[in-house]
């Protein structure tokens, strides 16, 4: 019991809204009877197939960035990258200032339409999150912590991976958690370019007014996006590790 | 140049202590960083002996770490060389060369996510020690510092004091052995008692290894009560003045060391007097448990007014008055937080601030481990004072006050 006390508020409040929210749902969908129409997208083997899109759509690119943008803001950190430091973070803040749509659409010109391109704009969208904690995790290090690993004799690459890796997981991982929930609400705007995703229930939804797709398209990605960070929250909370606040 | 072995210490063994320290020797060393027209330190020669502490004061800017820095070569001179023993350390591999030199800075710079254990071992465990031979390490260097192995092993740095983590950055400093210790300010973030007691065990430390050992202070009174040899620099990296403590303050070299030294000298034979100079006065000590009437009977015999309450170790827990004791039928386990202890390293200027600090009239002196082995009264402490006061008197009939005798040099 004292436990359960201890833990942060957000870590027990999302999975009670998720229940709320979930469970009305699912009621509402084993009550309600569709029409054909609806039953096209709505059908449960339909509705499963578009869900799962949406999340191999969502993980694909999270993976993609977190390779790209963990190694990117550690080398950044590095005293010789200095220089080169300010024009990438720019280049990663553009990429994020761009708007998804035009962003996603502007790329189908050169790349076609598909789920290739829809990760490739999600990428481009997401980097500067993970990019940016990367870097101030890092560089929140504490110097002296860092100079007493040099001093004792760690050598570059111990320090970095012994030390200041695990001091800045839990800024890295926020990070990683922020572009998580960025991605699963962009993942619906893939639906232009041709990508299936829960998007493609609401602009259905919305083209032929069909309240039900519009609304179960809005709902799902909504709990997507909060199971998801919760799960984010949860893997944050195990990974850092003890004495760091 | 290199092929000589690490084991310069094992050559260099002294009469009466083992020394296990290695000689440092800098040659003509430089340091001029890129865009500044002065170099931060000029021309920097020093030998340091084997075994000794050596404290290198000055004020900021004065180039005091930057040279403490290059003996291990976080800062890589400019020009000339070093040597620790008899190797030239300027061409060696970096990492290598501080894994075999400890190295410690303010607050002890413990790797916050790690236990204290593992603090203690990064080390050998990079040098590849098996685990059991690092836990017996561990726990010998948790020994030597005075913190009990089975309580802090597995603690956390932020669950511990400022003295504490930095006893535990002590201990891990001298996990591998090194013949030689660097110290960047290490007491510089813990409160007036704490120091002196970190001070204290050092000295301890130093006796019992026979480590080099160069400190960086930038408190005049620390260097004294350190250092076997004071470094005093100016801008630029300058020596003022190499000598012993008593040198110093009985001929400082230049008008820039009057000046550092300044001050602070009227009382400064208090920080060159150790509490094991003075004569202490007995104490009668009972254990935990003790009848009180024994106890009471044993102290009036002796003709005093209260008794110190010792562990099974001897250390002591508290001092009370007789009246206090005859309250109970035993004596109590009543543990005061708040008792002054000394040790006899300690310099009387510390054994004075720990009677001021407690409000007390008197600190107990115990030896390295803790026990009990007498009382020092204020009264002594001022017998001490006005003795030197009245020889500086009497040694010239118009001192200033800045001006002071030499009664120990030898």
């Amino acid at each position: 019991m004292n436990r359960l006390r201890r833990l942060p508020m957000d870590v027990w409040f999302e999975p009670l809204l998720i229940v709320v929210f979930g469970t009305g749902y699912i009621l509402w969908y084993r009550s309600t009877t569709l029409t054909p129409t609806e039953e096209a997208s709505l059908g449960w083997s339909n509705l499963r197939t578009t869900i799962l899109d949406h999340i191999t759509l969502t993980l694909t690119a999270t993976v993609i960035v977190v390779l790209i943008a963990i190694p990117l803001g550690i080398v950044l950190t590095r005293e010789k990258a200095r220089p080169v430091k300010p024009v990438v973070v720019n280049f990663a803040n553009v990429g994020q200032a761009a708007p998804a749509v035009g962003l996603i659409v502007l790329l189908t010109m050169w790349l076609g339409t598909g789920f290739r391109t829809a990760v490739v704009g999600l990428v481009v969208y997401a980097i500067l999150p993970i990019l940016q904690n990367t870097i101030v995790g890092i560089d929140q290090v504490d110097r002296r912590t860092i100079e007493a690993a040099r001093g004792i004799g760690f050598s570059g690459l111990r320090t970095l991976v012994q030390v200041e890796l695990p001091l800045a997981v839990p800024v890295i991982l926020n990070g990683v958690r922020t572009a998580l929930v960025i991605l699963v609400g962009t993942a619906t705007l893939s639906t232009f370019i041709g990508a299936t995703s829960l998007g493609t229930l609401i602009t259905t939804g919305v083209t032929l007014f069909l309240p039900k797709l519009l609304i179960s398209g809005a709902i799902l990605v909504g709990l997507l996006a909060l199971i998801i960070d919760w799960l984010g929250r949860l893997v944050e909370l195990v990974a850092t590790p003890r004495g760091v606040a | 140049m290199t092929d000589e072995k690490t084991g310069s210490a094992a050559d260099t063994v002294a009469g009466e202590r083992t020394v296990t320290g290695a000689s440092i020797r800098l040659d003509g060393v430089v340091k001029q960083y890129r865009g500044q027209t002065k170099p931060a330190v000029q021309k920097l020669d020093l030998d340091i002996e084997a075994g000794h502490i050596v404290a290198f004061v000055g004020p900021s800017g004065c180039g005091k770490t930057t040279t403490l820095k290059m003996i291990n070569r976080l800062i890589e001179p400019t020009e000339g060389r070093i040597f620790i023993g008899d190797r030239d350390v300027t061409g060696e591999d970096p990492d290598k060369l501080r894994q075999s030199i400890g190295y410690v800075i303010q607050s002890g710079g413990l790797f916050p996510h790690w236990s204290v254990a593992k603090n203690i071992g990064a080390i050998p465990r990079v040098l590849g020690w098996n685990a059991q031979r690092i836990a017996e390490r561990t726990e010998y260097l948790l020994d030597l510092v005075g913190l009990d192995a089975a309580t802090f092993e597995d603690r956390l740095p932020k669950d511990m004091s400022g003295g504490q983590q930095q006893r535990v950055g002590v201990a891990r400093a001298l996990a591998a052995d090194p013949p030689v210790l660097l110290m960047d300010e290490p007491f510089g973030a813990v409160d007036p008692i704490t120091r002196g007691r970190l001070q204290d065990k050092l000295i301890a430390i130093q006796h019992e290894l026979g480590k080099t050992i160069v400190i960086v202070t930038h408190d005049f009174e620390e260097a004294t009560k350190l250092g076997d040899k004071v470094l005093i620099l100016s801008e630029g990296g300058h020596i003022e003045q190499y000598a012993t403590p008593e040198e110093i303050l009985a001929k400082p070299a230049t008008p820039f060391v009057e000046e550092f030294v300044g001050s602070g000298a009227t009382l400064a034979h208090l920080t060159l007097s150790r509490v094991k100079d003075v004569e202490h006065d007995p104490v009668v000590t009972a254990r935990i448990g003790e009848p009180s009437d024994e106890v009471i009977g044993r102290a009036r015999a002796q003709g005093v007014t209260w008794i110190v309450v010792v562990d099974g170790d001897g250390r002591a827990q508290a001092w009370p008055s007789l009246d206090e004791v005859a309250t109970k039928d035993r004596v109590s386990d009543y543990v005061d937080p708040r008792l002054p202890v000394v040790a006899p390293s300690s310099t009387l200027n510390d054994a004075l601030d720990s009677m001021l600090a407690a409000s007390q009239g008197g600190v107990l002196v115990t030896d390295s481990r803790g026990a009990v082995t007498g009382a020092l009264t204020i009264a002594t402490v001022m017998a001490v004072i006005r003795g030197q006061l009245s020889d500086a008197r009497a040694g010239d009939g118009h001192v200033t006050y800045t001006a002071h005798t030499e009664g120990t040099t030898p």
